[in-house]
């Protein structure tokens, strides 16, 4: 049976809600490489390739041998807890509201030593432990000591559980149930022990099988939403935008055609419609809503999460015109990012490869299963990332992406994936 | 075989009822007839204020409420009716309010122009920018349904229904809409009204021979129902398929659909107001339907 976290007290509404603080932000560019890592769930390091030292914190140049040949390689984060101390004061508002706070310095394996968050899982320095890099509620790169052995999670730490969004106890949207993701998602928020969730549903007339078993589950509750109509998104955002924590974007239109198997433009905009004007509508209707109750503790509203596709990174033709509305909302969901990052909330994009659904019936395999998708979604809200890429496609392309995306274009554009 | 014979004896329909069709034109241009006055027109509009005649509105609301037709999902798509905000008295547009709306030909309640079906795409005025405007105007024969149709949502209209109607109220007048009235636009949950199952849908229309029928013996100007489509919600599975779309626009007829307030029409004696928006080549349109009906 999932298990409900205990609803905290309700809040005294007399009292003014909290306004979000967040952590220092400022980072140098190539400081931003570690974020850049900790956003796909990965503790990189720069390394030196010509003399091979591993260095921190991030510079221009090797501080060994002045190469400027330096790369960033993932660590396994191995090392020690030298020495550790608890902060009782500080001048910065975050960690002001937050104190006491436990910190430590860490001399790593690979030679460095580094200033870390201890998990409360962290016996007293000297000891052995991991480092993790995680994004803090400002979105930059922190590192987290957790106990050597074992995978503690971060939200069993009472301060850390901020680094991530677990749905546990949480009020959630998923904004179209009727797709066998939106259901799995479901399904797997219920596991995660989610205290609430809305389930969006268009056009209700048709019918879709396994909605009904979702409208059974006591945390569910089947809404009217239509992100094609800006009025039915803003009256779900009126009724509920105060209420929801996370948000979940699973509408999602898909069509297989490329440029010329389809004469017109009307599947196109339709695509474009749900997929680039849908997350438009819903960001205009909810975002300023879950800013306003970002800190509003304890149960504040903390992520959005957008289900992209690998194909927004480069456009497989076979499907292009869904591919060019991935994209879109991509490039959308960064402006979104940026907006909320300001309010210390996350937004996760999850880019999947070929879904096992009716759309992606005639593409190879592998192809992602709905509930592998969902599970991952919900491995990204308990952890501390920005970007998924879920499956073997998924990081086959982000790979391929990473190293060189004009190659990328060009393999995808040959339908080659 | 069956089938081609099928298809050569409709093609045979078809020609014999547009000669006919163009025989009623004719008479409708006839010369002689008495002209109206002015004044005949303002005693029109002194018994719509008196109380004389009235009107009855028989449109549906356009809203993003409202249901469109459901085809499958790799199928070319209607869009239902959107409505977007340009301004509303505010930084966008300081002193007026404004929309921008957008939706399919078939949308709400709507006009079917002979072009919208491929048995009437070859037709001369099949379009809702050439539709004759002296069609825009007609009396309406209503044929109440509605008992049946709630008994059995695939109820089909047949040439026997038709029948027993005109015995009661004599023949249906050629270049007359032909309204099917069902309630079905009541229903105002649109799952109740789209009534959808894993075999289609379910709603009442008439069957292929009543269509037949209509056209060729009484050559009618339209067919009107208060469902989503002109025909019923299985008549992809009848012979021909959609039967009303078919012989109908083949013979240059009309549909009008999703109508409402057919219940507060006589049998006979409306007349129905129906023009469609001017859209270049327009295969339909939604438009504002009214009947004006005699007495209070």
């Amino acid at each position: 049976m999932p298990e409900r976290a205990a609803r905290p007290q309700p809040k005294n509404p007399i009292l003014r809600t909290r306004q979000p603080t967040l952590p220092p932000a400022s980072r140098s560019r190539v400081a931003l490489g570690l974020t850049a890592a900790a956003a796909r769930g990965c503790f990189a390091l720069q390394v030196c390739r010509d003399c091979g030292a591993v260095q921190y914190p991030p510079r221009e140049v090797c501080g060994a041998c002045l190469s400027h040949r330096l790369i960033w390689r993932p660590q396994d984060g191995k090392g020690a807890l030298i020495t550790e101390t608890t902060l009782r004061t500080a001048q910065e508002l975050y960690f002001r509201e937050r104190l006491p706070w436990r910190v430590g310095i860490v001399r790593l394996d690979a030679g460095v030593n580094l200033i870390a968050y201890l998990h409360a899982g962290v016996g007293a320095a000297p000891c052995r432990v991991r480092v993790e890099a995680a994004l803090d509620r400002a979105g930059q790169a922190a590192f987290v000591a957790i106990p050597e052995k074992g995978r503690p999670d971060l939200s069993d730490d009472p301060k850390l559980r901020e680094f991530t969004c677990d749905p546990r106890g949480r009020k959630i949207l998923v904004t179209d149930g009727k797709t066998s993701v939106g259901q799995a998602i479901v399904q797997a928020l219920v596991k995660a022990g989610a205290d609430k969730i809305w389930i969006g549903e268009a056009e209700p007339w048709k019918k879709i099988s396994g909605l009904e078993a979702l409208r059974a589950l006591p945390q569910a509750t089947v809404i009217p939403l239509d992100v094609t109509d800006g009025g039915s998104v803003q009256e779900l955002a009126g009724e509920i935008g105060g209420k929801v924590d996370i948000l979940i974007n699973t509408a999602d239109y898909h069509r297989t055609f490329s440029i010329n198997s389809r004469r017109g433009v009307e599947t196109a905009q339709l695509e474009m419609d749900v997929n680039y004007f849908g997350l438009l509508r819903l960001s205009q209707a909810f975002a300023p809503m879950l800013k306003a109750r970002a800190a509003d503790q304890p149960s504040n509203a903390i992520a959005w999460v957008n289900l992209l596709s690998i194909f927004a990174l480069a456009n497989y033709s076979p499907h292009g015109t869904y591919s060019a509305s991935k994209a879109a909302a991509f490039s959308l969901s960064q402006a979104l990012r940026a907006e909320l990052r300001a309010a210390g909330l996350r937004v996760i994009n999850i880019f999947p490869g070929p879904i096992d659904d009716e759309w992606d019936q005639l593409e190879m395999p592998p192809k992602l299963s709905p509930a592998s998708l969902a599970t991952a979604t919900v491995e990204a809200l308990k952890g501390s990332v920005e970007d998924v890429y879920p499956g073997d496609v998924a990081q086959d392309w982000v790979a391929r992406h990473l190293d060189n995306p004009k190659a990328l274009e060009r393999e995808a554009g040959e339908g080659a994936r | 075989m069956k089938a081609a014979k099928n298809a050569r004896s409709r093609k045979k329909t078809l020609s014999r009822t547009m000669r006919k069709k163009s025989r009623v034109t004719e008479r409708h241009a006839k010369k002689g007839a008495p002209v109206p006055s002015a004044n005949d027109l303002h005693a029109v509009l002194r018994a719509a204020a008196t109380g004389g005649i009235h009107l009855v509105d028989l449109t549906q609301t356009l809203s993003s409420d409202f249901p469109p037709i459901v085809l499958p999902p790799e199928m070319g798509q209607s869009r239902p009716f959107r409505m977007e905000e340009i301004s509303r008295y505010d930084e966008r547009g300081p002193a007026w309010y404004w929309n921008n709306v957008s939706f399919g030909e078939h949308t709400g309640t709507h006009f079917d122009a002979p072009i919208h079906w491929i048995s009437g795409r070859d037709l001369p005025h099949n379009t809702t920018d050439t539709v004759p405007i002296g069609h825009f105007i007609a009396p309406a024969c209503v044929i109440d349904c509605s008992t049946e149709a709630k008994k059995d949502a695939d109820f089909l209209l047949t040439v026997e229904r038709i029948k027993a109607w005109e015995k009661q109220h004599g023949r249906v007048p050629a270049l007359s809409w032909v309204l099917m009235r069902t309630d079905w636009s009541k229903r105002i949950d649109p799952v109740a009204y789209q009534n959808l199952d894993a075999t289609g849908q379910h709603t009442p229309g008439p069957d292929p021979d009543c269509v037949r029928f209509l056209v060729e013996e009484r050559d009618v100007l339209g067919f009107g129902t208060e469902t989503i489509g002109t025909d019923a919600g299985q008549a992809a599975h009848f012979s021909p398929p959609y039967p009303c779309h078919y012989y109908m626009h083949g013979a240059g007829k009309y549909g009008l659909q999703c109508l409402c307030n057919l219940d507060r029409l006589p049998a006979t004696g409306a007349l129905i107001v129906a023009a469609p928006l001017k859209i270049r080549r327009g295969s339909g349109s939604p438009l504002r339907v009214f009947a004006i009906v005699p007495g209070r």
